[in-house]
């Protein structure tokens, strides 16, 4: 459920950066949501449709990348992907790791005429 | 036309933290401490509110926001500890926002607070990415959700200054591993603090009154 407030500020700051830049037309926006953001594609896009018709954004292309997930080792740093319940570094088996990646939710870019 | 490529790299969730980090500076001058209570349904974050409440309202002034998708059940049973107490309805959201806190603000008297607990709608995807302005974050898990769940929902544990771990009452009857849990949320969130406690019958309870009246000193320097 939190894809509609995340879609609307998707929606939004599309808006104001395509309406500075004096667009007349909004074909693309490029995504960054990360594997852990726990946020649903088919959503973003359903609420998407709804929410832009009416504006310059209506029927763009939503190009969404997710980045994986990666833990850093705080004893050795190394930077690996959890393997479902095991969390333990690959290189000292230590279970003591900080998220490097998969938290990102971010607008990358946006594609206009 | 020709298509041209606006770079924007902006977080999606600006707007929120930014309205967050107001309510924070704003808490900051007033001197309250405003802690963020969050978990699934049904883990007992209401029990957690009462008992705390009524625990420590003789010595500290405390306020609550009750965050609810619908009813005024939960502040009802607040507002008869005779504390100042304000509901938000969500509507169907499935958090609250710092828009909603913001607002609610306006609406307590704060020259009265100076703790203001904060329950969070019953949740542990969404309000673990939607700041608040809170100074402290703390994460209710009861034992029948089982033990795996920092595996599920990982951010939530590594935002998390505290840990409850409820109805430990239970122990008995379920198969919760507390080794492997704690092993798992400590190595997301090394500065974790991690009490086990039962609402219901009161163990563990006070650990986690003394480290609130610790927060707030601290807090209140």
């Amino acid at each position: 459920m939190h894809e509609l407030s995340i879609t609307e500020s998707i929606l939004s700051i599309t808006l104001e950066k395509a309406e500075q830049a004096k667009a007349t037309r909004v074909s693309k926006i490029n995504l960054v949501i990360g594997e852990l953001s726990g946020v649903v594609d088919e959503c973003v896009d359903f609420y998407f449709n709804f929410i832009s018709k009416d504006t310059i954004a209506a029927g763009a292309v939503l190009s969404i990348q997710h980045p994986p997930t990666q833990f850093r080792c705080r004893k050795c740093n190394t930077i690996y992907s959890p393997n479902g319940q095991n969390w333990t570094c690959p290189n000292c088996q230590e279970q003591n790791s900080e998220i490097v990646s998969g938290r990102d939710l971010y607008i990358e870019s946006i594609e206009v005429e | 036309m020709a298509i041209k490529v606006l770079t924007i790299q902006e977080d999606i969730l600006g707007a929120n933290d930014e309205k967050a980090k107001e309510n924070g500076v704003f808490l900051d001058k007033k001197g309250i401490l405003m802690v963020n209570i969050m978990s699934s349904p049904g883990a007992g974050k209401t029990s957690l509110l009462l008992k705390t409440v009524e625990n420590l309202k003789s010595k500290t002034r405390i306020g609550v926001i009750e965050g609810d998708v619908a009813s005024t059940i939960d502040a009802e049973k607040v507002s008869e500890q005779e504390v100042p107490v304000l509901q938000i309805n969500t509507a169907g959201g499935c958090h609250l926002d710092a828009n909603m806190i913001e607002q609610a603000l306006k609406n307590m008297p704060l020259d009265d607070i100076d703790l203001l607990l904060i329950e969070n709608v019953g949740n542990l995807i969404c309000p673990a990415e939607f700041a608040l302005g809170e100074q402290r974050k703390a994460m209710l898990l009861s034992l029948p959700e089982g033990d795996d769940k920092p595996y599920k929902y990982p951010l939530m544990f590594t935002e998390a200054d505290v840990v409850l771990v409820n109805k430990i009452d239970l122990a008995p009857l379920l198969e919760f591993d507390m080794d492997s849990f704690m092993k798992a949320v400590k190595g997301l969130n090394s500065k974790v603090r991690i009490f086990q406690i039962s609402c219901k019958t009161g163990k563990g309870m006070d650990e986690w009154y003394s480290w609130l009246e610790g927060e707030l000193k601290s807090y209140r320097g």
